[in-house]
């Protein structure tokens, strides 16, 4: 009897799942969204604090206060420039616990004497292989972009066949520990294969392709969670697990079309190696300009649209940003931004950055709603973006980014691309942009500069 | 093997619901329904609170223990960040 009431629990928690992100997809019922979901995993916690198995309330209160305490410094002390590391974190963790869970499940089941079945086995290996990629992955993607490991595409002759191998071997493993659960070892040894595979497979990817794989890793940590549930033979995991698993594979299939290349294209291709020749198209064409002139030009626009990309984010322009916004506003410019999808490194980078400083989010456009608009935009500004206003995505068949939806700021009357140097983005491909006869370049950080043109407007007025 | 039948079937029709539920997200929530996603899948520490609780081999105990605290960071963080992040999404008055 009691079991069906923990189960009727369980089934209450992820029925608010479900709700929580239905309302989390949508802006006016977000908030609310993620309190329904708070208060599914507060359901299911409390209901499995009344197993009859749980005999030692010490270890828990010891895990749940470090955990509460760790979790809760990193979410209020993070800062949003700071938000795709912290996803990449919360990420692994997510991965690592539900392989964990996954392995004291297989030590549990032997030392209870009986012979663990094989569907419970196959689900531990499951568990076990996706849980390790998850977590090692994410480590990777977390040192990429705390810039402790390069954040370049690592890449070697005969990758491919090593990441084959490398997966292949834990397979193995996993397949042995099936037919034999009781050498745990096994156990082990396929989560170290697993673990390799993960810094493999993360190592080989450049940080523009960030969203990409932070969004898959997401993906992942729901799919382990769910083999989880097979081995506990528990339905809310699954459940939870296959909610999120299907909400991340959403998000990774959004960014693959803003790129217009396959997943396989993304994991295995050989995009951020360097292909440029390095022709001279910026020679004698590339027309410096000052923060003073820039400031003039603005004088006289009516509608300006604003597109950040990465270089906002590493300079942390966002506050300048946002005074520049509010000047132009108050002498009744029309300003807006257009965000390309993969802007920044992480889904919706650019979006979180701008509404920690007050941007109301009606005023950040969609690349199909702000396209439109250039060719009655008076000053687009660029601050640190490259590859998403390439027009050779348009025009060239065979550039390593063709047919990628960009940014088509060419077609405002004055383009002002605020950036460091000429070098290419990371698609390493030139910009024709940089070159176009109604471009002007600012060459200076992005911080410094918007700052300056801020500065210059208030004194001219 | 019934059970696992059964409970592929739940799995399947959840990752339909899953696909289902989650349409047209607009860019502005990629962010803060991915972090809140995540939270959810911290659901794992369902399992965690069993391992570390009941009686169990220390080694199992310690693995648990630490699937614990990796869980709840998980939960804890990942909520509250979230929630923290679309406090900062508004419109304009």
């Amino acid at each position: 009897m009691k079991e069906v009431l923990v189960n009727l629990a369980y089934l209450i928690s992820a029925s608010l799942f479900i709700f929580g992100l239905k309302n989390l997809s949508h802006p006016r019922t977000a908030v609310r969204g993620n309190m329904i979901g708070a208060l599914g995993m507060l359901v299911a916690v409390l209901v499995t604090l009344l197993d009859r198995r749980i005999v030692d309330i010490t270890t828990i209160i010891v895990g749940l206060t470090t955990g509460a305490v760790v979790g809760t410094v990193l979410a209020l002390r993070v800062q949003m420039t700071a938000m795709p590391q912290l996803v990449a974190v919360f990420n692994g963790l997510g991965g690592g616990a539900s392989a964990l869970v996954a392995g004291t499940a297989l030590y549990e089941s032997l030392s209870g004497g009986g012979e663990p079945g094989f569907w419970f086995t196959a689900s531990v290996v499951a568990s076990g292989i996706i849980g390790a990629v998850t977590f090692f992955g994410s480590g990777v993607a977390f040192g990429k972009l705390q810039g402790i490991i390069k954040e370049r595409p690592i890449r070697y002759s005969g990758e491919q066949v090593v990441k084959a191998v490398v997966f292949g071997l834990a397979l193995f493993a996993g397949l042995l520990l099936i037919k034999n659960p009781d050498r745990t070892a096994l156990y082990w040894v396929m989560i170290l294969f697993s673990s390799v595979l993960g810094v493999l497979l993360t190592i080989a990817i450049g940080g523009a392709d960030m969203p990409v794989v932070i969004a898959l890793l997401n993906s992942y940590s729901g799919l382990a969670a769910s083999a989880t549930g097979f081995v506990l033979e528990n339905s809310a995991l699954i459940i939870s697990g296959s909610l999120v698993g299907a909400s991340g594979m959403i998000l990774t299939n959004l960014m693959c079309k803003a790129m217009n290349r396959s997943l396989l294209n993304v994991l295995f291709g050989g995009f951020g190696e360097v292909v440029s020749t390095e022709e001279d198209i910026y020679e004698g064409k590339v027309k410096a300009t000052s923060p003073e002139e820039v400031a003039l030009i603005l004088e006289t626009a009516r509608r300006v649209v604003i597109v950040p990309g990465y270089g906002m984010a590493v300079a942390q322009a966002q506050y300048a940003v946002r005074d520049l916004y509010n000047l132009l506003e108050s002498r009744g410019v029309e300003v807006e931004f257009g965000i390309h999808p993969v802007a920044g490194r992480m889904p919706g980078h650019m979006n979180v950055l701008l509404a920690e400083v007050d941007i109301p989010y009606d005023k950040m456009k969609e690349l199909e709603e702000i396209n439109p608009t250039f060719e009655q935009t008076d000053v687009v500004i660029v601050i640190g973006a490259n590859d998403v206003v390439n027009p050779l995505a348009n025009t060239d068949p065979k550039s390593p980014i063709a047919g990628m939806p960009v940014l088509e700021v060419w077609k405002a009357k004055t383009v002002v691309v605020i950036k460091r140097s000429l070098s290419p983005g990371f698609a390493g491909v030139p910009n024709p942009l940089f070159a176009m006869d109604n471009t002007l370049m600012l060459f200076m950080d992005a911080k410094k500069a918007v700052q300056e043109i801020v500065n210059a407007l208030k004194e001219s007025s | 093997m019934d059970n696992f039948v059964m409970y592929l079937t739940v799995f399947v029709l959840a990752m339909f619901v899953g696909f289902e539920v989650i349409t047209k997200v607009p860019p502005t929530l990629h962010t803060p329904l991915m972090s809140g996603a995540n939270a959810i899948s911290g659901i794992t520490i369902v399992g965690a609170l069993i391992a570390s609780g009941s009686e169990n081999t220390f080694l199992a105990k310690v693995l648990g223990l630490i699937a614990l605290i990796f869980a709840t960071i998980n939960v804890v963080g990942g909520f509250l960040v979230t929630h923290r992040m679309l406090g900062m999404f508004r419109r304009k008055e």
